[in-house]
């Protein structure tokens, strides 16, 4: 998902207190910052929530690239205001993991200098128009199936901040599938554009989710902790039953040829994504990984001058200040 | 990082009448810019009409350990509560 692949960290204390913790947690109460926690419950929601964040601020790069080319003014205003609540997001996010005891700039840091990882799916490019439609509706339809349930994480201020995540993101869906039903309804070469969009970011969509669980060694514990709610093959399996009748809906071919209802068990059985691929964008070898990281460290270099100049203004001020009274 | 800008919790009332009610928190270098920032964050939806914002650390909080002593005496005064009253059906409404 916006977090994949995040590694759980062992849990390393004290016996009673961890049945204690664990029993609160079963009881469906919240742990909020000042409570007693495992180490290890810190340090994995600190990078999944991390991960989380830096995902919503990278994420802004793909679709800020389109904001001074969209077709029309009002393509545009909505463009920009989904990019802005994206910059909220990371912000609701960053406050979350900040109550752990992990500041702003040092999250900040991580993620410039590739300790902390973002989602696989801003590694690819958004070539025109019809990407900016697909990326709305596949990949903030996928963060939905996703955050939905981690409104009902154990972690208090992940949950809140999630809950207002979860009220803006539906609106980013609908605007993209209002974009590429647009060009789909359009004319033969519009339409040509959006199976062209669908094709191409279908598969990476499906590895938003993470791994197969199969493969996916570090969930046993994030389960049972709730800051896991399903596993990666539940909520892909969920995507894919969700989008394939939208993509018939809109008179698109379906991207993957190995999609077939499964009365069995009534759910759409499809071809996994190429894992290898996946492994390898996440390593840094995507199309766009290079690009994407030196985009945010130039804006972290060049914005500089303005927080350290706020700054030293607001202290000037504060002295002012005290000197008066 | 030392120069880091400092974080502020921010309070909003809605429409309706209610508390300022906490809503989340953000950087900022003075008040002002605090204030700027939630309008920004937190009211894009006509969520308030009013903000405060107060620095983070400015806020002095009870403890979780402190649980016991504070919360449980209010356990055993169910009278406190006007259900624990028997009024009669007779008498109307009360």
């Amino acid at each position: 998902m916006y977090a994949q692949m995040v590694t759980t960290e062992a849990a390393q204390d004290d016996p009673e207190k961890l049945a204690a913790f664990q029993a609160r947690i079963d009881a469906g109460e919240k742990i909020e910052p000042k409570d007693w926690m495992p180490a290890a419950y810190r340090k994995t929601l600190i990078r999944q929530i991390g991960q989380h964040a830096h995902s919503e601020i990278v994420g802004q790069l793909p679709e800020g690239n389109w904001i001074t080319r969209a077709p029309t003014l009002e393509r545009k205003a909505i463009l920009l205001a989904k990019v802005q609540d994206e910059a909220g997001h990371g912000l609701y996010l960053y406050c979350a993991a900040e109550t752990l005891g992990v500041s702003r700039d040092e999250m900040t840091e991580m993620l410039l200098d590739g300790r902390m990882k973002y989602s696989s799916i801003f590694n690819y490019p958004t070539l025109n128009w019809s990407d900016i439609g697909a990326v709305g509706w596949l990949v903030d339809g996928a963060a939905i199936i996703n955050q939905v349930p981690l409104q009902r994480t154990s972690f208090g201020p992940y949950a809140r901040a999630m809950v207002r995540v979860c009220k803006e993101e539906s609106f980013h869906a609908r605007q993209g599938f209002d974009a590429i039903r647009k060009m789909a309804e359009g004319t033969p070469a519009q339409k040509k554009m959006a199976q062209d969009s669908v094709n191409r970011l279908w598969f990476p969509a499906l590895m938003m989710f993470g791994p197969s669980d199969k493969d996916s060694v570090h969930s046993e514990q994030s389960m049972a902790w709730k800051i896991k709610m399903n596993t990666n093959d539940e909520l892909r399996q969920k995507f894919v039953d969700q989008t394939v009748p939208q993509i018939e809906f809109l008179g698109l071919d379906l991207p993957d040829p190995g999609t077939k209802w499964n009365e069995e068990r009534g759910h759409y059985d499809y071809t996994d994504p190429d894992w290898s691929e996946f492994f390898d964008v996440i390593k840094g070898n995507g199309p766009c990984n290079v690009d994407r990281l030196a985009a945010r460290n130039k804006a972290w270099e060049d914005g500089a001058w303005v927080r350290d100049g706020l700054m030293a203004h607001a202290k000037k001020k504060a002295a002012a200040k005290v000197a008066a009274e | 990082m030392n120069n880091e800008w400092p974080l502020w919790e921010v309070f909003i009332r809605g429409q309706h009448g209610m508390s300022h009610r906490h809503v989340g928190s953000l950087h900022a270098p003075d008040a002002e810019m605090a204030i700027k920032n939630a309008r920004d964050v937190y009211t894009r939806r006509n969520e308030g009409l009013s903000i405060w914002v107060v620095e983070a650390n400015h806020i002095a909080a009870s403890s979780p350990s402190d649980k016991g002593p504070l919360y449980e005496p209010s356990e055993s005064k169910v009278y406190r509560h006007p259900t624990f009253f028997d009024i009669p059906d007779e008498v109307g409404a009360m």
